[in-house]
């Protein structure tokens, strides 16, 4: 089951730049959030701390609190918090030297799982979850770089199921497919919030309006608005909300 | 910014403002032509109703195509929205206007009283529709909502002419059909302010995204 989020004063470094001034934001299990707002505001910063990697690179601070159900992420080790919080990212990246099929299983192998039978049906159910099973159950040894660029994104999001997490974070994960792809994921996305909570970054206000249950607005490290996506869509409260959404920002 | 879409709606505005104008137009044919029963005049006022229709056919094909192509959204899409239904509004404006006409092919003459009250009756309604273009075009609300007020006193002045009708009804039993088709001009008058009611009400629902009743 999707776990909720509680973002409480968040603030996120780069050196000395603050990108994320002071974030408070809930986040409802089972829901799709979409977060929008323009290029640079720090969507990606933002769903980066929720799986703790904005700490990992070099020169960077979090301040702040984020649970989980209720629970801290800072109490949990990254290895185990990035289990239950998966992410997908804007460019798909399959393990270069990797088959699709070691790609799927590579974090289950990570995490000991090492019964072949148990591997075996764990993959093709993540691959089936993702839309992709039929596309390539009969070449699953070929190598995941053989995949088109949308395959290849849902080949990136069976990896991220397959570890059964509970928080999917997705960095415009179809910024860059077709429209048939993107229909895929899409569709893909309305079907996987049964199971799990969704925080997807999108640029594409369309997308976030056709998917998303809730949507957050971010502009320059704040969060000016979130709230339910047909609100935000039809009458957001905050001008500068509307001004982006209506394309007359700037 | 946006060009593309403010282009398209300059265009409904524009289209809208004709739809006005063609249905003042209209309006005040008409009342002409019930003032002198003349049937040919009436015939060509009947006939006008193809310029509305064009016109609204024209709003309805742009919002269409401003839809498909520009995905507007809140308020953009609140604009859209209800430019459709102003023009819907207007073209049964020209439908009333247009049986007020219809009724002078069936009116035996000559009239059994001088008309005021209706053309009365049709200057504030048309004073009505103005002010609920004006406030679409300026997104004035207090202009919206004043046309509840308008809008009583032309319900009042139509309960006037009907209690007068009545009258002159009973005592003069051979203009009961006259009577009765006057009370039919009275009474799309009423409805044709109502409908420009409406239009205030959409621009009310394009500022807040609130849909208000001033018709009650
Ligand atoms: N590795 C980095 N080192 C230093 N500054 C960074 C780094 N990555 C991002 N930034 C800065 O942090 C800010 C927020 O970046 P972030 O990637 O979170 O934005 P974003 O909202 O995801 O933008 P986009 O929509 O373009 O992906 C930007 O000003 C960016 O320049
Ligand atoms: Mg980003």
């Amino acid at each position: 089951m999707g776990q909720s989020l509680s973002i409480h004063n968040l603030e996120a470094w780069y050196g000395s730049n603050k990108i994320l001034k002071g974030i408070n934001m809930e986040i409802r299990p089972n829901q799709v959030t979409a977060i929008i707002g323009p290029s640079g505001c720090g969507k990606s910063t933002f769903v980066r701390c929720i799986n703790r990697m904005h700490e990992t690179l070099p020169r960077t601070r979090v301040r702040g609190e984020i649970s989980l159900d209720g629970r801290s992420i800072y109490d949990l080790n990254p290895v185990a918090l990035r289990k239950t919080v998966g992410m997908v990212f804007q460019k798909a990246n399959p393990f270069p030297s990797m088959s699709i099929y070691d790609n799927v299983v590579a974090g289950l192998r990570l995490n000991g799982m090492k019964n072949k039978q148990e591997l075996k049906a764990s993959a093709e159910k993540s691959l089936r979850m993702a839309a992709l099973w039929d596309e390539v159950k009969d070449r699953l040894n070929y190598s995941g770089m053989s995949l088109s660029g949308g395959q290849q994104q849902r080949l990136c999001i069976a990896r991220a199921l397959a570890v059964e997490p509970s928080v999917l974070l997705m960095d415009e994960p179809a910024s860059a497919l077709d429209p048939i792809a993107t229909t895929h994921i899409e569709e893909l996305i309305r079907s996987l919030k049964e199971i799990y909570t969704i925080i997807i970054v999108t640029h594409n206000m369309q997308q976030a309006a056709r998917i998303a249950d809730s949507t957050a607005f971010f502009l320059s490290g704040e969060l000016v608005e979130h709230g339910p996506t047909s609100e935000i869509f039809t009458n957001p409260h905050d001008k500068r909300t509307e001004d982006y959404i209506t394309g007359r920002f700037g | 910014m946006r060009q593309s879409l403010n282009d398209g709606q300059l265009i409904l505005n524009n289209l809208l403002k004709d739809m006005g104008q063609e249905v003042e137009r209209i309006l005040q044919g008409c009342i002409k032509t019930l003032k002198s029963l003349d049937r040919t005049q009436a015939e060509y006022w009947i006939a006008q109703d193809q310029v509305v229709n064009n016109l609204e056919r024209q709003v309805d094909d742009e919002c269409v195509r401003l839809i498909a192509t520009q995905q507007p959204v809140a308020k953009d899409l609140r604009k859209i929205i209800s430019a459709m239904k102003i023009s819907t509004d207007l073209e049964r404006m020209g439908d009333l206007a247009i049986g007020i006409a219809k009724v002078v092919r069936r009116i035996e003459g000559p009239l059994c009283k001088p008309l005021i009250d209706i053309p009365l009756m049709a200057e504030k309604a048309l004073a009505m529709m103005r002010q609920g273009l004006e406030a679409y075009r300026t997104e004035d609300m207090e202009l919206a909502q004043n046309l509840a007020l308008q809008d009583d006193a032309v319900d009042h002045l139509y309960n006037q002419i009907v209690r007068d009708l009545l009258v002159i009804m009973s005592q003069k039993p051979e203009i009961l059909d006259q009577g009765m088709y006057l009370t039919f001009a009275g009474r799309y008058l009423e409805r044709f302010a109502d409908h420009a009611t409406n239009i205030g009400e959409n621009v009310i629902y394009i500022t807040t995204a609130e849909r208000k009743d001033l018709n009650k």
